[in-house]
Parts: C-alpha cells; structure tokens; sequence
C-alpha cells in the first residue's frame, strides 16, 4: 500500500479520538498508537485486561470446493484436521519457502476458510492468493477486510469481563477455537486468539456494530481495570511474548524453520508451495536462526540495527528484528538471526547502537510466558 | 501546557536556561509528551564539544529513539547523572529536576525564540 494514499479510519475512529488516542498512520489506516501512556497499557494487559481495535487486519474468504485443497497448498501448516470451528496459525508461502504473510486460518464450514492477514500485506496476499486460484479448480478468493472490524480483548480479566457480555459459555471455547453468538447483542465471531502472550479474544463484527461493542466492553471492564491499548502496547507485548511480526521477524526473505515456527511446518501433509525448500532445511540445517537476546552494556537495540560478533564492524553477522526496553522486565531486549553455530543461549555478540557498540547475550525465547491455566 | 517565560526554546523543542557563562539545557514538556515514556538518556561526556543544531545526544521512549539538538555551541561541563538510573525524570520535571546538560557557551547569535515565539510554533505544530 502507498504510504501516500489517504488513510482510512476504522469504525472505531471517533472512540479513539474521544479517548484521547494518538493517532498514526499504519499499514494505511489511522489508528491509535497509544492512549494514555504505552507502559500502562501493557501493565493492564498483562494484569487486567486491554482492549484493541485491530480492524486493519484483512479478512480474506476461501470459498468452494476446492478450498481445502487450496489452503493446503498455500500454507505450510496441515489444515487437514483443523474440523469447523477452529483456528490455526501458519505461513502463506513463496516457493522459496518464505513467507509472503503469516496469517490465521479459520475453517468457517466445510468449504469456507477465513485467513486472517496483517493489514500491510492485504493486497499483495489478495492478489497472490488470486492469481493462484486461478489455476486452481473450485476455488474463490475474495477480499472482505471492510466488511469486517474487529477487537481483541486480552489479559487475565478478558474472560470475565467478555463473558458479562454474551450467553456463550466461553469456558467451553478452547485456544484457537471459535465460536458465532451475540456479544452486547450484536452477532459476533468469538475467537480464543491472540497477539499479546495473555489469555483473550478476537471478537469479528460488522463494522456498524463494532462502537457499541467496544463501548460495552469497556463499560463493563473499566471497572475490573480494563483499558484501551495502542499499537505501541501491542508490539512490546507480543515482542515479549516471542511473537513474529511481518516486517521484522518474518519477510520474503526468511522461512519459518530459521523463525523457529518448525511447528507450522508440516512436511508430512504432502506437497506444498515452497515445500522443497523447507524439506531441504530439516535435512540440512539451517544457516542461521532466530534468537531472543538481552543487553549486557548500556543501550537500547532496535529494529534494523547491525550486530557483529567481534567488537568491531568488518564482521557483521546478522541484525536486530525487534528490540525495545521491554516494559514487563525493565530490561532492554531484542531478537535477532544469528549464524546457526553462534545461536547458543548465553553467546555473547555485538549490537551497533549509532557509534557505539553494545554488548548482548543470547537468552531464551520467549522472554515472557504467562502462567498457562487449563481453559 | 507549560511554556516557562524565563527560557529560551528551539524549533527542535529543546529549552535554554542562560545561567552567567553557561546555558543549561533540557527538552520541553511538549516533547516529552510527544515522545512517551523515556527509558534511556544518552548525553554528550563532561569536555565534549558540541555544536548548534547538530546532535549531541539521545533519548529513547520504549517506542522510539529521538535525538537532542544543541542548541548552542560550546563545551559541555555537567551531565544530569541523575537521568542514568532514572531517565523518567524527563518526564517528570522536564523544566527542572529532568534537565540534560549544562555547556560553556551563550545563546548570542543562537537559533532560540523567547517562550511567545515558541509557544506560536505549538499552536502551528498542532494545526
């Protein structure tokens, strides 16, 4: 998408600005990069519970009879038993083995998918996606992101406060799983899904309908310490978490083996798009892989920045995907490919912070793990 | 929002307090509700010389990395150490306990507006 287009406003615009959100352009929309303040955004989403406006996202239908078929072939994952009702996560693949986009796929009915995709690779996935089902046989591919909004309420008290809302007994919706019902009286698809390392939901809906869920959202949970959180929070919460993100972890360039996503990889399911070279991989090994560090010296790593293994430049052996000062620990950390042979936890590298050089050692991902609780 | 009338300001949002032969420099309480939170100060060593309108040092957000512009030339003589362990200070007191540094220099012949001009160049930047 051209940074230069207008961006578009979700339904939930005038909510965010009410509140007090910050507006930014993303991926082509405006959207809230924080409301208060980032810091108390992630604390209530790690405690209490934050609200999200993801609408951005792009919904995208596979239709037909062919559509299992298809999902199976553009996707690194084995959909084969994902039965209705159920989600799963994966790589929309090149046949580099790499990722055109990771995504969500939702197995509607018998021969419906919905993929759920990030905003800033909409088109492209749309038009790759179509330009396959083309030479496929009982397929359609339609892009749906603007009949769709969507809100993700996530922490410890998002159960509590969604259930308030709706007569579906949430207990009985399992991770990654999903349900139809009415929420605050609009038809809502109940997913237990997220991006944040807590426990929650991603709740899909009619555009017109999204303002008055989100403001009964946050009526009934402002009270249990629910509150709305920005794109700021959303990041440093999934980066504790050890998520990818598109543009940083995973590209057109990586694959999900060297990402550590072996367990979207499924070779056993038969042929896939980029299959060969994934196969190649396991047999192989990898060349580099992805890594959780943390700083040793003084300094913040970031996206884009360069790391070396000896103090000096002339070696340069990879560089930061993400890096922040992360809220949860009050530490600075980071991820970052590293050659294979240097990816052992407790190596020690160098991160080029503007003239400096910053020392940092490997860690375990992923830096934040919620206590799991059976749901 | 705050504009104190006893200082001077720069396009770049830092502040300018002329103290005999030194100047003693912070960012404002504008710039530092642009940037969030401040998790990391990055200032010039005591000795340094720095230069107007180039950068002489940092101040990260968990969000963003943005640089501090002097806003006159001289030599630094003081360091905020403080802002080492608590770097929130910034935004705590921006016109005060949050400063950055202290340079041997003056603002004759600097790039500064008086606290009218500056608080003008907010209501533009809001626009």
């Amino acid at each position: 998408m051209a940074e230069s287009e207008t961006p578009k406003r979700t339904s939930l615009y005038d909510e965010h600005v009410a509140a007090g959100g910050r507006m930014v352009h993303f991926a082509g929309y405006e959207l809230p990069v924080q409301y208060t303040s980032l810091g108390e955004e992630h604390e209530a989403v790690r405690t209490r519970a934050g609200l999200f406006d993801v609408s951005h996202m792009g919904e995208v239908f596979v239709n037909g009879p062919g559509a299992l078929d298809f999902v199976q072939n553009i996707s690194c994952n084995d959909h084969s038993k994902l039965t209705v009702g159920r989600a799963q996560y994966t790589g929309l693949m090149y046949p580099e083995g790499t990722f055109v986009d990771d995504m969500l796929v939702h197995r509607m009915a018998e021969d419906e998918f919905l993929l759920v995709v990030n905003a800033a690779n909409r088109s492209k996935d749309v038009e790759y996606l179509q330009g396959l089902a083309e030479n496929f046989d009982g397929v359609t591919v339609s892009d749906r992101s603007d009949d769709w909004a969507q809100i993700a309420v996530q922490g410890p008290a998002a159960e509590e406060i969604l259930q308030a809302l709706t007569k579906t007994n949430l207990g009985e919706i399992k991770y990654y799983r999903f349900v139809w019902d009415e929420v605050a009286g609009s038809r809502t698809l109940i997913a237990r899904t997220g991006y944040t390392g807590e426990n929650g939901f991603e709740l899909y809906l009619e555009p017109e309908k999204a303002p008055s869920l989100w403001r009964a959202l946050l009526a009934e949970g402002k009270p249990k310490g629910l509150v709305p959180a920005g794109l700021g929070a959303r990041d440093t919460l999934r980066f504790e978490a050890g998520m990818c993100l598109y543009g940083n972890e995973i590209d057109e360039t990586t694959t999900p083996l060297e990402a550590g996503l072996g367990w979207i990889v499924k070779l056993a399911k038969g042929d896939f798009i980029g299959r060969d070279v994934l196969e190649a991989q396991t047999e192989n090994g990898l060349e580099r892989k992805l890594v959780g560090f943390e700083m040793v010296d003084r300094g913040i790593a970031r996206h884009g920045y360069e790391i070396s293994l000896g103090e000096n430049s002339e070696e340069l052996s990879g560089v930061v995907t993400s890096g922040t000062q992360s809220p949860t620990f009050g530490r600075a950390l980071g991820m970052a490919y590293m050659p294979t042979d240097k990816s052992e936890i407790g190596t020690e590298f160098f991160v080029h912070i503007r003239a400096k050089t910053a020392r940092a050692r490997i860690v375990d991902l992923p830096f934040y793990s919620r206590k799991k609780k059976a749901v | 929002m705050s504009i104190p009338e006893n200082l001077r300001y720069t396009k770049s949002h830092e502040w300018v307090r002329v103290e005999g032969e030194s100047v003693v420099v912070g960012i404002t309480n504008y710039a530092q509700d642009q940037l969030g939170e401040i998790v990391f100060v990055e200032l010039p060593e005591v000795g340094d010389s720095v230069e107007a309108g180039t950068e002489m040092g940092t101040l990260e957000s968990v969000k963003a990395v943005s640089e501090v512009l002097a806003p006159v030339s001289g030599e630094v003589l003081e360091g905020n150490e403080r802002l080492e362990d608590e770097p929130d200070l910034v935004n705590q007191s921006p016109f005060n306990d949050g400063w950055l540094v202290r340079i041997k220099g003056s603002i004759e012949g600097s790039n500064t507006m008086d606290a009218t001009a500056y608080a003008a160049l907010l209501e533009e930047e809001k626009n």
